[in-house]
């Protein structure tokens, strides 16, 4: 039963389901009826169900005709269906059982007279039997002598007319008879219109039945009898419960499920399946684009943006380059080093000349790099990326040239010679006539800059540290740092009568009546007059400090100075006035190493500048006004502009910072055009040049502009490297100093001299 | 003031979402969310911030639009997919009990989908789709080149058979083939449809070497060949249309029955269509019409113009290149791709019958006039024909024209093939037979005549400088003489001033500083793009000096071996400049030694 209600299944699906629930109730009914007559049959069909619901139909002929009325268009193909069932029916309860190996033995014995017309009448059914097991027809069980005026035998699974076979007339057949040695064991099927080859266990059992023996020849009937289920009735069974009647009836929802089926059937709302072609279904194509541009409107992802085209190849990846990018042996062996990192190979493959195409193998990475292209078009983050179009030349910033610059030095004209030891400092008088150096081999010395000649030398006990000419043109005085000490020193050249009223200002100490010198300052500083032998040669003041002083710096009216002591703590920086004689310590706390300190030239504020840092004090309101940020680690000397608003720092990391005081704290403009430490920078005071030393020997002069217009911010330019200067233990220039008229430049250097750029 | 503002809950953060997320809100597994990327065209996205777009969090993922992920979201085929799971459970079960009918039943009803709409979708515009046909059409040649034994289905590759051969059918008929190159991962092709350039690459068709599953994962592949076969459908089916093709392919006086039941006519119909070697049946008989290019007067644009006419006129050439040229096929020779190449220019081509079917000439046919061949010798040659090796064809396109068959011959050292996919940048390397190509489309004339003009001026360049030089020697001379008689008249004397030349040297070096101070100011932010762009063209520079000596090297070398062998070479040159009579002189030749 379950069979086939699956095969029925299978062959039929339910195209419309119109069932009225009250018909099938009815049928069902009738049917259960019935199988309480049939359930001792032992040999119940496949189709039972079938022919019961069709039995049904024939017997209950007033409720076939109400659900009929409900569909009236059927009408009459289904009163014919009765009728025809009704006779089937009839007659096939008549006979059920009968043998069905009956027909082909028949046939063995006269198969020559088997479809003998002649015949007297037989019983239709006497071979009926619905036991088949592999059902070709589906005809049923009816007389198969009905189709014999048909070119057919009957249906097929599908519902396709099996065809009958050709069969020729008696003299062939007698004549296949003759010459087949198989043809005693061949049968005729009616079923299928067939011919049979009978197989040997066939033949067997065909021998068996005839000697009325059991049929399964290797059934041995004097077995010695095993007592499997015994007679003796358990105590007790396993369970006491009778077995439910649904096991042994006829499932009820089944019988539903079929019935419903055949009236699906009937009805024409269930059809056999028409098997789909899915290929050309899938595979069709149309015309998708109408025009070549125009776009419908259709939703897309967000921002689409295509995928970049593969790499087109080069000549290299040739079947037969040029010879010059086929791979000599060196670059093989390279190619084969690079075997871990293959990604560093400059191409995947060999360039190699094959001498013909049929030479060419297969490329054995073409899967994995169509793998690789399929990777990066769904795994690779796309992103839109604008392309450089520029050359590198574009980038370089325009600036005005040179020439269009001048004046500025360009070429070493003189070189002053003398010192033994490094210069470490230069200085000139205000009018630029002369100039005076210090250097490591103890002395001072001052030249002529328009002859070169080396007018005076002064020897100090100790290594000039810095030497400072006062920018007042009244008196004729250098302030030099010298160890401990700072020399006011009168260099005795130039007019003689401000060299006369210099000695006169300074031969005696002004009266410090009602003064009294701090504690602070005493500690750390005293006044003194020079013996009589140092008076004599050129020595006016000396002030002896408590630390080594590094530096000295003039105000640009030439009463105040400073000394700078970077050993000091908080007390490194001093402030002195000549007129007066006295000093003060401005600063109570210690902000770092003090490099250097630099006056104003303009208003009254003092710059100190700290290892990192640069200070500006207002020294009216004794208050911080501004604190530099350079970012460089050790600042080695600083220069201001003789406007004032700008300030250049020098520091030991190369570089060199532009600061506009107006803009920001920070620099303006960073330049590293040094190839070691700078020592030194400087500002012409007439003309728009600032020049930095540094220990790569050399000093670089720049245009830099300063504009009135506070919104034009200061043009500078790069204007000449000037050379000249010898490496000495690691040292360069150590200083530069521009002439205060002329576009000129002094340099001095550890080499032990000076050098002046016109 | 409003409520406090949290962060990453506005802004880049909340455009991008991570991969993980993605799968958990599509309830799709990683399987399947990659094949509906990879048929939806949806990739992940580059942040331009990546920190933010990521929460904060450091490690890099792989980020999506959300917008994208919501698109995906709606899409059907997610549907199909669940279905198609339901289905494997169901077929899985059905298989373990052994029911087979259960089996046969879900077999039939097999969840199927269809891909159309994301053709549509994916390329709104017909262009769209051919700027995408690239990689389409590579993966389809290399899937329709896979044997039938791997992990892909076998209907795939028939299919992708199909389509890439009624791809090149198009190609045939439209004439659209413009460059060729044979390199050693297969063999390039550059199309052009409707003025877009679509490259692709068939692979050498050696036999199949199967790579291991952990350098190729055929599955995902595959994906894409899903898609692409959809789309390549439809771009062949609008190709065809546009130029009155039939779709699919007709060949003209066979007839087979599209429901035809017997397979092997349709294989056999099918072959023939592969054979490319007859025109395919045409909608409308249309008439050919050529278009000029009408000229319009621009200011700047008059050398634009004569080169797009020059163009024009190259590509007209290269489409009837082969026009009444006769070719046939040696067996070892790749036949597919030599068929396309001479077909898309206009040539007869046939082959021997025993290796593919559609072969419409035999190789006795007196009226070849080229046989391509791939091996050192042949037997029996004919005389009335060229014997020539492949290149020449690929080259002959390359060119635009019809090369001088000499250097071709059966056997002879074939000149280098060059891709001319190459665009060379200001101060890249150009190989000789590049400039020639570059040369002959500029429009000068033939390299052989060019040769021998250099030749000339050469020797005519020699004669100025030897001419210069004495002129040198005379002024020399003279000079001294006048110095005499300036000796001899002292005294107040206006004399002629001197041109002082300019010190150009020191002007040079004064710039080069003035440069480098220049450099010394670049802006901080440009100055690494600066030095990289440097290094690249110092890179650039010094690999184009390198190949420039190879083959200076390369060049000597040769022309000592010449000398060497120079007697010998002679008569081979002599033969291959008339083939044909050498061979008959040969023969004498060997009549005399008889």
């Amino acid at each position: 039963m379950a069979t086939a209600s699956k095969s029925a299944k299978r062959r039929y699906e339910i195209v419309e389901n119109k069932g009225n629930s009250e018909d099938v109730d009815d049928i069902i009914e009738a049917q259960v009826s019935d199988n309480a007559d049939d359930s001792t049959d032992e040999e119940s069909s496949e189709y039972s169900g079938l022919e019961d619901d069709e039995e049904d139909d024939s017997g209950d002929e007033e409720d076939e005709s109400a659900w009929e009325e409900a569909s009236d268009e059927d009408e009459e193909d289904d009163d014919e269906e009765q009728d025809m069932s009704t006779n089937e029916d009839s007659e096939d309860d008549s006979e059920d059982k009968v043998a069905p190996t009956a027909v082909p033995i028949e046939q063995v014995e006269s198969s020559t007279t088997a479809e003998e017309p002649a015949k007297p009448v037989e019983d239709e059914y006497a071979y009926d039997s619905s036991d088949e097991e592999d059902l070709r027809n589906t005809v049923g069980n009816i007389p198969m002598n009905w189709y014999d005026e048909y070119p057919h035998i009957g249906y097929d699974l599908e519902g396709k007319p099996i065809l009958k076979p050709k069969r020729g007339d008696e003299i062939d057949n007698f004549l296949r008879k003759m010459e087949n040695p198989e043809s005693w064991r061949t049968v005729y099927d009616p079923q299928t219109g067939q011919d049979v080859v009978l197989s040997n266990e066939d033949v067997e059992l065909i021998k068996n039945v005839m000697g009325s023996r059991i049929p399964d020849g290797s059934y041995n009937p004097y077995e010695p009898w095993v007592d499997w289920f015994t007679n003796e009735v358990m105590e007790t069974p396993v369970t006491g419960r009778p077995e439910h009647k649904r096991s042994f009836i006829p499932s009820r929802i089944e019988a539903m499920k079929v019935g419903r089926m055949v009236h699906a059937i009937k009805m024409g709302w269930m059809k056999p399946r028409v098997p789909k072609d899915t290929s050309v279904e899938r595979h069709k194509y149309y015309l998708m684009w109408n025009a070549d541009d125009k776009s419908e409107d259709v939703r897309r992802i967000e921002n689409p943006i295509p995928a970049p085209k593969p790499r087109l190849p080069g000549h290299a990846e040739s079947y037969n380059p040029p010879p010059e990018y086929a791979f000599s042996d060196r670059e093989i062996a390279q190619w084969n080093r690079l075997a871990d990192t293959p990604y560093q190979r400059k191409f995947p493959f060999v360039p190699k000349r094959f001498s013909s195409l049929r030479a060419v193998p297969a490329y054995d990475r073409f899967a994995r790099e169509r793998f690789v292209r399929c990777l990066d078009l769904y795994l690779c983050p796309r992103a839109k990326k604008m392309r450089l179009t520029i050359q590198p030349e574009d980038l370089v910033p325009q600036l005005p040239k040179p020439r269009d610059l001048q004046p500025f030095p360009t070429v070493c004209s003189m070189i002053f010679k003398g010192h033994k030891g490094l210069v470490r400092t230069i200085s000139h008088d205000p009018s630029g006539q002369f100039l005076i150096s210090g250097s490591d081999d103890q002395t001072l010395k001052v030249w002529e800059v328009a002859t070169g000649r080396c007018f005076k030398t002064f020897e100090v006990k100790g290594t000039v540290r810095c030497v400072s000419w006062c920018p007042n043109s009244a008196i004729a005085l250098v302030a030099a740092a010298v160890d401990n000490n700072v020399y006011l020193i009168n260099p005795g050249v130039g007019d003689r009568l401000v060299q006369a009223k210099t000695d006169e200002i300074l031969k005696e100490m002004p009266a410090q009546t009602d003064y009294l010198i701090p504690q602070r300052v005493r500690a750390v500083l005293t006044w003194n007059e020079p013996d009589k032998e140092q008076w004599a040669s050129g020595f006016r003041v000396i002030l002896t400090h408590f630390k080594a002083v590094k530096h000295v710096a003039w105000h640009s009216k030439g009463d105040y100075f400073s000394s700078v002591m970077p050993e000091g703590d908080n007390r490194s920086v001093l402030i002195h006035q000549l007129s007066r004689r006295r000093s003060q310590l401005p600063f109570s706390k210690s902000k770092g190493l003090v490099q250097c300190t630099l006056f104003h030239p303009l208003r009254p504020y003092l710059f100190v500048a700290t290892q990192r840092h640069v200070r500006v004090y207002n020294l009216l309101k004794q208050e911080l006004t501004k604190k530099l940020i350079t970012g460089a680690k050790w600042i080695s000397s600083l220069a201001v502009h003789p406007g004032g608003d700008n300030v250049l720092v020098g520091t030991h990391d190369r570089r060199l910072c532009w600061f506009d005081l107006d803009l920001s704290t920070k620099p303006y403009q960073a330049l590293r055009h040094h190839g070691q430490g700078i020592r030194a920078v400087a500002f012409h005071k007439r003309y728009p040049l600032f020049a930095s030393g540094s220990d790569d020997c050399s000093a670089i002069v720049s245009h830099g502009m300063v504009y009135n217009d506070l919104l034009k911010n200061p043009t500078i330019v790069p204007l000449k490297k000037l050379r000249g200067h010898d490496k000495f233990d690691d040292f360069g220039v150590f200083d530069v100093l521009f002439h205060p008229t002329q576009p000129w430049l002094f340099t001095s250097g550890a080499d032990g001299t000076i050098r002046l750029y016109t | 003031m409003g409520p406090m503002k949290k962060k990453y809950e506005a802004g880049e953060a909340t455009k991008y979402i991570t991969r993980a997320q993605a799968l958990k809100k599509l309830q799709l597994n990683l399987k399947d969310f990659r094949r509906l990327c990879i048929l939806k065209g949806v990739y992940p996205r580059e942040p331009n911030n990546r920190k933010k777009a990521q929460k904060g969090k450091l490690d890099k993922k792989t980020l999506y639009y959300v917008k994208d992920i919501r698109f995906l979201s709606h899409e059907p085929l997610i549907w199909k997919f669940r279905d198609f799971k339901v289905f494997m459970r169901k077929m899985k079960t059905a298989m373990e009990k052994g029911d087979k009918e259960t089996v046969a039943r879900l077999k039939e009803n097999k969840p199927s989908m269809k891909l159309d709409h994301l053709v549509k979708e994916r390329y709104p515009t017909f262009m769209d789709a051919l700027n995408d046909l690239d990689d389409c059409l590579t993966l389809c040649f290399f899937y329709s080149t896979l044997p039938r034994d791997t992990k892909v289905p076998a209907n795939l590759i028939s299919l992708c058979r199909r389509l890439t051969v009624e791809f090149l059918h198009y190609v045939i008929a439209a004439k659209a083939l413009r460059k060729v190159f044979i390199s050693v991962k297969g063999i390039y092709y550059q199309v052009e449809i409707k003025g877009q350039p679509v490259t692709m690459l068939i692979n050498h068709q050696r036999g199949f070497k199967p790579t291991s599953a952990s350098d190729v994962d055929y599955r995902i592949m595959t994906n894409f060949v899903d898609f692409y076969t959809s789309m390549l459908g439809f771009i062949n089916f609008r190709l065809y249309h546009s130029i009155n093709l039939q779709y699919p392919p007709k060949l003209p006086g066979i007839t087979v029955k599209e429901d035809a039941t017997d397979e092997d006519a349709v294989e056999e119909y099918n072959e023939l269509v592969a054979a490319l070697n007859s025109s395919l049946v045409t909608n409308v008989p249309q008439a050919e019409e050529e278009i000029q290019i009408d000229e319009f007067p621009s200011a700047e644009g008059a050398e634009k113009l004569e080169e797009a006419k020059r163009e024009a006129e190259a590509i007209e050439r290269l489409k009837s290149l082969f026009k009444g040229l006769k070719f046939f096929i040696s067996r070892e020779v790749p036949r597919e791709s030599v068929v396309f190449v001479i077909r898309s220019c206009d040539g007869e081509v046939s082959w021997d019958p025993s290796i593919f079917a559609g072969a419409t000439y035999d190789e006795t046919d007196e009226s070849i006039t080229h046989q391509i061949v791939d091996r050192p010798s042949v037997d029996k040659q004919y005389l009335s024909r060229y014997y020539i090796q492949p290149q020449w064809l690929f080259d002959c396109i390359n060119f635009r024209r019809l090369l001088p068959v000499e250097d071709y011959f059966i056997g002879a050292n074939l000149p280098p093939h060059i891709s001319p996919f190459v665009t060379e940048r200001l101060g890249d390397y150009i190989p000789p037979e590049r400039q020639m190509l570059l040369a002959l489309q500029r429009g000068e004339t033939l390299p052989a005549e060019q040769e021998e003009e250099e030749e000339e001026e050469e020797d005519e360049s020699e004669d100025d400088s030897s001419d210069e030089e004495e002129e040198e020697g005379k002024v020399e001379k003279k000079e001294p003489t006048k110095s005499q008689v300036v000796k001899e008249k002292k005294g107040m004397k206006v004399m002629r001033g001197r041109v002082e030349m300019p010190d150009v040297k020191g002007m040079e070096e004064e710039d080069k500083e003035h440069y480098k101070f220049r450099e010394l100011m670049i802006r901080n932010k440009d100055k690494r793009l600066y030095r990289s762009m440097m290094k690249n063209r110092r890179n650039r520079e010094r690999e184009a000096k390198r190949l420039e000596n190879k083959r200076k090297q390369h060049e000597k070398e040769e022309k000592s071996l010449k000398k060497s062998t120079s007697s010998g070479k002679a008569l081979t040159a002599k033969w291959s400049i008339q083939p044909l009579s050498a061979t008959s002189d040969t023969q004498t030749k060997k009549m005399k030694m008889m």
